[in-house]
């Protein structure tokens, strides 16, 4: 970036709110214990490479003790009356606000997402879940799954780590307020604050055995997915990993939710608010990284104003700020993991490879730790890896259409399906291309937009199931 | 100095009612959400020690130290001069403000009181607040002020005209008003809390500009709704696209409201992320304000000395 006249001068968030242990253990039956084979792993901080904390790693052994700490749990805590079940999870709400700061700068540092949108979005989110499921436990009779809903018993759950603690609420809020006992694995490159929400499980004195947390890589969730004392399960993640759960787990008694990949079209028309949908655009596919499995990854751009577009959005992205995810001013902190870098990396050599103009703002990137500058790709066609694959990162592929038919044409031809952004003055083209375009969630005027009462799910690879709202009820009862 | 003729590039927009009418409804609508929520966003920039102490000063230099009542009197407009001139008596490294905006019966005082000092006078015209009188009383109103020494002439827009439609009526009366400036710098007061949308304030601001203004201005203060971080960054993005599209600079004051130093440098975020580095100067950018000034400079006060110290160690104007 060029010398500025008004430099902002540095804003760290402290660190001395969130002080973390050198070594964490998982938690069963309301115990912190190490894994029985007595395997760690590291978490690192990806803005800076500096190792957090000594995380267990649960073996196939550890797994079956959690999942039997869950069904021990899950009598009682299913025959509770919900307006009691409905009190720990108030409490729970309640102490994840009392100690937002705390969670923030933890998932800021684990994750490498900038504090300021852990501490507006994620966290205020995360209460947001547990509230309005706090509020359902008592009313499971009238939310339209008959007159005495079941819960399934032991709801095993595997989430990313691109929101930690917020895929935990939307796993963990509707499983206790429906009755159910959980066994959660978190990402393993983002296990810290899963296990800081162990501790207001023991804060709010949840009865042992009904969260438990299981913490390591891939082996832990195949673990858990393939454990017969399994109910359910809910897979938040990659496509392919959604697979394989979806094969493990046919043929069983297991109910399966997942939520997988996107491919998003983010559709801008020549008569959009032009400001906004700059806003709408960089928010879509620069928010948290782009790791986003919703991100408005495809611009569709009307070509009557591609132009117009495009030098707006470039001057935007001029003013993003790439950096310490602490800082309060960052806009885009680090790339999760060295892993996800290279993938970012080799998608992004490919857009380059197949023809497609890149474009990036000047900014100078730290040198320590995984970083991406936010980036544009011109010129692309439905035929580039860029425009089909998932690059879940902070690169935009932007294509241009002519009329409102060839822009459903091609924001459906995806194999994806979880969301699309519609920008348009007029109301009755939104509604039309609402009832045209197969995506779970169609944002019009505004995206990545989150809110608990809303469902949230995908078409075809992106995934089955809804989560949020009371149709999230339905994915943890026996209806 | 801008030039006060339309730029060429948008010169047949302004050639009868029809044709501006099609000019203004063509640009971009606004989203009020979206501009909201980006304006809320902007609002959270956290700033520190080097950057707050810049932006204080800058925001003192920016200031209209502005006095608009019934009540004015010769003695209380001196007063309010020698406070712009020398605003902490404690301290001569504080900056002076930009301009003492007073009404244009006033402005003979203000001019004698800030002889030598460099800030200019603005005045109030065009039977500001409301404007409502023929607008041979306004172009009157506006010579007086010219002639007593008005630097700077803040006039208000006919907002009746404009929400009837009458574009064109709007734009003669800013250009009747620009020319009855002469060399005077002219702000265009838009009253956006009247205009009630955004899109009518993005019209204005577009239409005020084509007519020659070298400011355009949220408010007068006198009505409910004032300058907001909103429709300030809307007339911000206004400015941007216009010198974009014909290479003429305008500048924009928020007035009414902004009473906090946490408020300016809200404002001066909004300056510096949406129309750049060219706007972060007195010539393009001014606050409007009264108790401002006295908030800023309690805030420099604790960056300098460490310390708290309240209103009984800043001057009453």
């Amino acid at each position: 970036m060029t010398a500025m006249k008004f430099e902002y001068a540095p804003a760290p968030e402290s660190r001395s709110t969130a002080a973390i242990a050198s070594s964490h253990g998982l938690f069963i039956d309301g115990e912190f214990r190490p894994a029985a084979g007595g395997k760690v792993f590291k978490s690192i901080a990806p803005a800076s490479e500096e190792v957090l904390s000594e995380v267990a790693h649960a073996g196939a052994d550890d797994v079956h003790a959690a999942v039997e700490a869950a069904r021990r749990a899950f009598p009682r805590w299913s025959g509770l009356p919900g307006a009691e079940r409905a009190k720990y999870l108030f409490r729970i709400a309640r102490l994840i606000q009392e100690r937002s700061r705390e969670l923030a700068v933890l998932e800021s540092l684990d994750n490498g997402k900038p504090i300021r949108e852990s501490r507006d979005v994620d966290l205020p989110l995360v209460a947001a879940h547990f509230f309005y499921y706090a509020g359902w436990a008592d009313k499971l009779p009238h939310a339209g799954f008959g007159p005495d809903p079941k819960p399934l018993g032991v709801a095993g759950q595997v989430i990313p780590w691109n929101f930690p603690l917020l895929m935990l609420a939307w796993k963990i809020a509707p499983a206790l307020a429906t009755g159910n006992t959980v066994v959660l694995k978190p990402a393993e490159t983002t296990p810290l604050t899963a296990l800081r929400f162990a501790e207001i499980c023991r804060q709010a004195a949840l009865p042992p055995g009904v969260v438990n947390i299981v913490t390591g890589d891939g082996t832990a969730g195949a673990a858990l997915v393939e454990h017969p004392g399994v109910d359910k399960i809910a897979f938040t993640g990659s496509t392919g990993v959604g697979r394989r759960i979806a094969r493990t787990v046919a043929g069983t008694r297991k109910k399966l939710t997942l939520e997988l990949g996107g491919k998003a079209a983010n559709i801008v028309f020549d008569d959009a608010p032009l400001d906004q949908a700059v806003e709408g655009i960089v928010n879509g596919i620069f928010f948290n990284q782009g790791h986003v499995c919703c991100a408005g990854s495809r611009l569709l751009v009307q070509e009557s104003v591609a132009e117009e577009l495009l030098g707006a959005l470039k001057r935007r992205m001029a003013t993003l700020r790439v950096g310490d995810p602490l800082d309060k001013n960052t806009d885009v902190g680090a790339i999760n993991s060295a892993a996800q870098l290279a993938r970012i990396r080799e998608l992004a050599d490919a857009g380059s490879a197949e023809g497609a103009e890149r474009w990036s703002p000047p900014c100078e990137l730290p040198a320590d730790g995984y970083w991406f500058p936010p980036t544009l790709f011109t010129g692309v066609t439905q035929a580039h890896r860029i425009a089909r694959e998932e690059i879940f990162g902070p690169v935009l592929s932007v294509l241009t259409f002519r009329t409102p038919e060839e822009a459903v044409a091609k924001a459906n031809n995806t194999p994806y399906g979880l969301s699309a952004g519609i920008w348009t003055e007029k109301g009755s083209r939104i509604l039309w291309l609402a009832g045209q375009l197969r995506a779970g969630v169609v944002w019009s005027n505004t995206f990545n937009k989150f809110d608990p009462t809303s469902p949230f799910g995908g078409y075809q690879e992106s995934g089955y199931g809804r989560e949020g709202g009371r149709h999230g009820l339905g994915a943890y009862l026996d209806v | 100095m801008p030039s006060t003729a339309p730029a060429l590039p948008l010169a047949d927009v302004t050639v009868s009612d029809a044709a501006l009418r099609r000019f203004l409804h063509g640009l971009p609508g606004v989203d009020a959400v979206g501009l909201e929520s980006r304006a809320a966003a902007l609002g959270t920039r956290s700033i520190k020690t080097t950057a707050k102490s810049y932006a204080i000063d800058l925001a003192i230099s920016m200031i209209d130290l502005t006095t608009l009542e019934g009540s004015d009197t010769p003695g209380k407009v001196r007063s309010l001069c020698a406070k712009g001139a020398a605003p902490d008596p404690s301290d001569r490294s504080v900056p002076a403000v930009a301009a003492i905006c007073v009404y244009s019966d006033m402005v003979r005082e203000a001019k004698e009181a800030l002889r030598g000092t460099g800030i200019a006078v603005a005045s109030v015209a065009t039977a500001f607040p409301a404007g409502r009188a023929a607008r041979s009383v306004k172009l009157a109103d506006t010579r007086e002020a010219v002639a007593a020494g008005a630097d700077e002439v803040d006039m208000v827009i006919d907002r009746g005209a404009f929400l009837s439609g009458r574009y064109l009526q709007v734009f003669e009366e800013i250009t009747a008003v620009k020319a009855a400036c002469g060399e005077a710098h002219l702000k265009v007061i838009l009253e956006n809390g009247e205009l009630a949308t955004y899109d009518a304030i993005r019209r204005a601001s577009w239409l005020a500009m084509l007519a020659g203004a070298d400011f355009i201005k949220t408010s007068t203060g006198k009505v409910a709704v004032n300058a907001t971080p909103a429709n300030t960054l809307l007339m911000l993005e206004a400015v941007r696209d216009f010198r974009a599209t014909t290479g003429r600079q305008v500048g924009v004051k928020p007035a009414g409201g902004i009473r906090t130093a946490k408020d300016a440098l809200k404002y001066l975020v909004l300056v510096n992320e949406t129309a750049g580095d060219d706007w972060l100067d007195p010539a393009w950018f001014r606050f409007g304000a009264s108790s401002l000034l006295n908030d800023l400079l309690m805030q420099r006060q604790k960056l300098t000395t460490g310390r708290y110290s309240g209103p009984d160690y800043v001057t009453v104007d």
